[in-house]
């Protein structure tokens, strides 16, 4: 028996995707979804065999939903929208792509593609392999919000949160420095001081135990001094 | 003209009367939502905005068997999409269509 998920913010479409999946032999759905992110939780501890996908949705689309999955199930797209057939199939994990309203003989087809397919082991598309590393999703009011990761130039730990700061706003996020080095690119951040970690390309100047970046002057500790200036390409 | 109805409801249920009558429930009850959310979104001149809530009422026009209506609803979404502040006289009639043929059923 192949498990599916449902994600669609729109209650009828996931109405007719069940419909349809009843209609068909060794097909269960197990779970649906308003949205990307409350499936995120289920996908991550969950394997499933066929993911019904709506590219549309508030706050979080289909495509940003792939990206976020380490080990894609096949993936089929269902959209009212005609125009993102091209970048759809760039994901090595979509065997198909939908346009609503459905119809029980094209979905059959798609259902069929997804279980002749073997599972993928990458959901991102080469094109778009090295630009994964450079973003970052964070939760911010029930909402992964996308963050590029070059752009972040401060990260500044405030009591139980961190303030990210880019060359376009300030993200404050419920996390620790620590868990945010971790997935930062190691030669690009350091840790300047126990509340501060910096993007070395951002530096302005650097001053007795201080570095400037944008208009903020940031202290360094005695201890991370020595590994500062090591990464600084000196004259 | 076309009118709404529930050929394609009625069709893909394949006579099983409570799928019927639960998507008749969920568009009973969210598409009322989704209208008062488009004119006060739309009041806002948030043309992107309002491209999104199209797009989701979209589907509900299609599954009523509204083809040429979902059409316009299409033409209307790009149009608001391109930041455009055209009218949309014509797809609010299409949701008033609605309505009322949902109050009805």
């Amino acid at each position: 028996m192949k498990k599916c998920i449902v994600i669609d913010d729109d209650a009828t479409a996931r109405l007719i995707i069940q419909r349809l999946c009843s209609e068909i032999d060794n097909i269960e759905v197990i779970a649906e979804f308003p949205n990307a992110i409350e499936a995120i939780k289920f996908l991550n501890e969950n394997t499933i065999d066929i993911l019904f996908l709506d590219i549309h949705m508030p706050a979080f689309s289909g495509f940003d939903l792939i990206k976020t999955l380490k080990l894609p199930p096949q993936v089929i797209l269902i959209t009212s929208d005609k125009n993102f057939a091209l970048d759809a199939f760039e994901y090595e994990c979509v065997v198909d792509y939908l346009v609503k309203p459905l119809t029980p003989e094209r979905f059959q087809k798609a259902i069929q593609k997804a279980t002749d397919r073997k599972p993928v082991k990458n959901a991102k598309p080469d094109a778009q392999e090295a630009n994964v590393a450079h973003e970052l999703y964070v939760n911010i009011d029930r909402r992964l919000v996308k963050i590029n990761i070059p752009d972040i130039y401060l990260i500044q730990a405030k009591g139980d949160y961190i303030n990210i700061k880019t060359e376009e706003k300030n993200h404050i996020v419920h996390s620790t420095l620590k868990k945010i080095v971790d997935k930062l690119p190691e030669e690009t951040f350091l840790k300047v001081h126990r509340s501060y970690v910096i993007n070395i390309n951002k530096i302005i100047d650097i001053e007795d135990n201080s570095v400037l970046i944008k208009q903020d002057i940031i202290p360094v500790s005695r201890a991370n001094r020595s590994e500062l200036m090591k990464r600084l390409n000196l004259l | 003209m076309e009118t709404p109805n529930l050929n394609y409801i009625i069709e893909l249920s394949g006579g099983d009367l409570e799928f019927q009558a639960k998507i008749v429930d969920v568009l009973k009850k969210e598409f009322p939502e989704e209208l008062n959310l488009y004119k006060e979104t739309a009041k806002t001149k948030d043309f992107k905005k309002t491209a999104g809530i199209v797009h989701k009422i979209k589907h509900k026009i299609s599954i009523l068997g509204l083809e040429k209506g979902y059409e316009q609803a299409n033409q209307y979404e790009k149009e608001l999409i391109s930041n455009k502040d055209c009218s949309g006289t014509k797809f609010e009639d299409i949701l008033n269509q609605i309505s009322v043929y949902l109050s009805k059923i």
